[in-house]
């Protein structure tokens, strides 16, 4: 069977692992052909781009697929190696980098999942949770521009997409990420200064919306 | 050609039983690294590990000279670039992602069906068997049609990083089967799976890792036997299982 040529994204709008990979590509100038998701019946081109886990993101160069974002943004990195580097180029920093995004992909979707999915009690622990996350990465960032330090990269472009849910998770489990974490809102508004996030990230209302829509959807009070 | 360890600074935290740390050791020999090893009790974990690791309080930790490194696979990619000879990783971007994939399913999916079946009786092992097998079907298949068909190890006729992340811990199937009482593995189940865990482990820097099987029985029928009798009560794991069952890295999204 012939491999189709090029670069393609498989991935779903509003998918923050997916608009890492976004993200990614703007930051690399990467020509390539984005083909939205229906992950209600997911099509037998994802099936079999991602048998094992059946995802998005999968980006497949001439036909061949790689899986899982932060997996996709390093091979992205490498390949396209001219331009916008976006893992720092000394191992220490390297590791420090990989740790933190590891960190954010334990922690931040999981935990802002239950911000909208649990109510009362449970709720709250998740809120007190999530803002422990964040404070921690607020930390880490300390007085640099970037997580990369003067310039955007990896831990950056793995963290930024989440920002664009903040508005949601705000509103549901009421409280100010402005008032908690200041350091990253501003870092946040750096962000989205570069075109490759501010044409990426989702409207604000429109992930509310669709969070909404999943709360109608596993009936959860609203 | 060994460098010393002292001359590096190099320490490594770990646990005897550990998977995770036996993967940062074998790295380390491989790469002819001399460094000081720390055997803590993870039932009561030392200020230094704490210190050094302070949002997962986890073994095993890498101390560069002052800095620290966590969690094994980044451990393993940090050690790999600062000493550059016998590359663990390939040099493909590709297969760079497809080595990075493979270590991320064996953590995920792998890893934490292994514990569950270690953790379970009845029913809920019954399907974790099942999972377990559907796992190693996958990994089955990469070795008979993906990009490592043919080769001896992962990374070619050398032991890369996907061969360390999946050997150190494979050894746990033999010795579930026997504590847990169950079928994990044979080889006309997994056939090239079961001939490059023959290979993996007889390769000499492996056996001087891996402990004894027998030391590894006995911890291991202590530790079920004390999951065993804690699991009416809703509670978290022991310190003692998270070694073996393997939540270095948790699991993600």
């Amino acid at each position: 069977m012939a491999r189709e040529k090029g670069v393609v994204l498989l991935d779903f709008w509003v998918s923050p692992f997916g608009q890492r990979v976004r993200i990614a590509l703007a930051e690399k100038g990467v020509d390539y052909e984005y083909k939205e998701q229906d992950l209600i019946n997911k099509s037998e081109h994802l099936l079999k781009s991602n048998p094992v886990y059946k995802k998005i993101p999968v980006l497949l160069r001439d036909g061949k697929p790689i899986s899982e974002s932060l997996i996709i943004v390093q091979y992205i990195d490498e390949v396209w190696s001219n331009k916008a580097p976006l893992l720092p180029a000394e191992p220490l920093a390297r590791a420090n980098a990989r740790f933190w995004a590891d960190f954010i992909d334990k922690k931040v979707y999981e935990c802002g999942t239950r911000l909208w999915k649990l109510v009362g009690e449970e709720q709250e622990a998740a809120k007190k949770e999530f803002i422990e996350i964040f404070k921690l990465l607020q930390g880490e960032l300390g007085d640099r521009k970037f997580f990369g330090g003067e310039t955007f990269g990896f831990l950056d472009l793995a963290l930024v997409p989440f920002v664009a849910w903040f508005y949601a998770y705000e509103t549901f489990a009421k409280f100010s990420m402005d008032e908690e974490c200041p350091k990253i809102v501003a870092w946040a508004k750096r962000c989205m200064e570069r075109e490759s996030v501010s044409k990426t990230l989702s409207d604000p209302n429109k992930v509310y919306e669709f969070v909404l829509f999943l709360k109608k959807k596993f009936g959860v009070e609203y | 050609m060994a460098s010393d360890g002292l001359l590096n600074g190099l320490k490594l935290y770990g646990s005897w039983a550990s998977p995770y740390t036996h993967r940062v050791q074998l790295a380390l020999k491989l790469k002819g690294l001399e460094f000081e090893y720390i055997e803590e009790d993870l039932t009561n974990k030392s200020t230094s590990l704490l210190l050094h690791n302070p949002i997962y309080k986890k073994v095993p930790v890498l101390l560069h000279g002052d800095h620290s490194i966590v969690e094994s696979v980044i451990i393993l990619q940090y050690i790999d670039e600062t000493w550059t000879d016998n590359s663990l990783l390939p040099s493909d971007p590709y297969e760079r992602a497809l080595v990075r994939f493979w270590c991320y399913f064996i953590d995920d999916k792998l890893g934490t069906t292994l514990g569950t079946v270690f953790k379970s009786a009845g029913e809920e092992q019954k399907k974790a068997v099942s999972e377990v097998h559907e796992n190693l079907k996958l990994v089955e298949g990469e070795l008979q049609e993906g990009v490592f068909k043919g080769r001896r190890f992962f990374g070619g006729e050398k032991i890369g990083l996907l061969d360390i992340v999946l050997g150190c811990g494979s050894y746990w199937l033999s010795v579930f089967e026997k504590v847990a009482d169950v079928k994990l593995i044979d080889s006309e189940m997994f056939p090239l799976f079961c001939s490059w865990l023959k290979d993996f482990e007889e390769q000499p820097e492996v056996k001087e890792i891996i402990p004894a099987i027998d030391k590894l029985l006995e911890y291991a029928h202590g530790v079920r036997q004390l999951m065993l009798s804690l699991s009416s009560t809703a509670g978290d794991p022991t310190t003692t299982t998270t070694t073996i069952t393997g939540d270095d890295q948790g699991s993600k999204d």
